[in-house]
């Protein structure tokens, strides 16, 4: 778990224009990493989940993008981090169905499920990190929320 | 494979097209969250203010790289308010690596009718020339 960095990028979440752009960024750096048309797809989503969260209940923030290398693994790591209100009860938050905002509520446990690992880091009245990696697919990750 | 490389994000609105009694959607590369919304406006209005009874709404989506919670629920909507409208939603050209995204996201999007591509979603809607009506559509609840 020790991958030495390769490049990270950072890029702003602060209107739904940048949800775009992130999607885009994420789209292009798993498909120049080698990431499968579906794996690429499954992380850009998961990214655009995050991403929304940020901007719209923690009041935006900033994604960062890291090219993971571990021997000839290649992987993603992006991290969306906002100085907003936090959660609370983040075993509820993770709950399919549960919102507060209006939505469906199936972001951040969809999100989950999209890659091969999430961590959440959140405190109240601080803000939310939410960070989660994937790996073109041949490494034997540990895997995370299988059904 | 892709039909238009996904360029800029598109934040303009989407057209809405009428084909006879049906409206066709077309949706393509990066939909801004305020074009989804303007979009569901759209087309109740047009619904409710055409001339011609508006029987059903086909959303093309084959040139749609990603849907995730919101948009699922935009599409969601449409078709809920569409329905009340007495009109009825067709997702036509979904990629498979969108379905199979939206499946692990947990968004089925029950009540969704969908159709392989624009010709089988208008043929459903019984505007097709073609006589063989092969539908094995999903009678969505
Ligand atoms: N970055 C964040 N800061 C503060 N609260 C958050 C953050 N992300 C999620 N939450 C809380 O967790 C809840 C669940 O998030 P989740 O993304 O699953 O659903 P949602 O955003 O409400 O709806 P949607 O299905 O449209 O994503 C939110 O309603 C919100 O209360
Ligand atoms: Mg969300």
């Amino acid at each position: 778990m020790h991958a030495p960095i390769t490049s990270t990028t950072r890029l702003p979440i602060g209107s739904d224009a940048d949800l775009a752009w992130v999607r885009q960024q994420v789209r292009q750096a798993a498909a120049d990493l080698g990431f499968n048309l579906v794996q690429q797809t499954k992380l850009v989503t998961a990214a655009s989940e995050l991403a929304r969260n940020a901007l719209v209940h923690g009041g935006g923030g900033h994604m960062e993008m890291t090219v993971l290398a571990e021997g000839a693994h290649r992987g993603l790591r992006l991290s969306f981090v906002d100085a907003g209100p936090g959660i609370r009860d983040v075993e509820l938050a993770m709950t399919d169905g549960y919102t507060t905002g209006g939505g469906l509520g199936m972001g951040l446990s969809g999100a989950k499920r999209l890659v091969k690992e999430f961590t959440l880091d959140t405190r109240p009245g601080q803000g939310t990190t939410v960070t989660i990696v994937d790996w073109v697919s041949g490494l034997p990750a540990p895997r995370t929320g299988a059904p | 494979m892709t039909g238009l490389p996904a360029m800029h994000p598109g934040p303009g609105p989407v057209p809405v097209l009428a084909l006879g009694d049906v409206l066709l959607v077309t949706l393509q590369g990066e939909l801004h969250d305020g074009a989804a919304e303007q979009l569901q406006h759209d087309i109740s209005r047009r619904i409710a203010s055409s001339p011609v009874p508006v029987t059903g709404v086909v959303i093309d989506l084959s040139g749609v790289e990603i849907i995730d919670s919101f948009l699922g629920r935009v599409l969601a909507e449409i078709a809920a308010s569409a329905r009340l409208l007495a009109a009825r939603t067709i997702l036509a050209g979904m990629r498979p690596a969108v379905a199979i995204t939206l499946v692990e996201l947990g968004l089925t999007l029950p009540g969704l009718s969908t159709a392989l591509n624009v010709e089988k979603a208008l043929s459903l809607l019984g505007r097709a020339s073609s006589a063989a009506p092969t539908a094995h559509l999903e009678e969505g609840a």
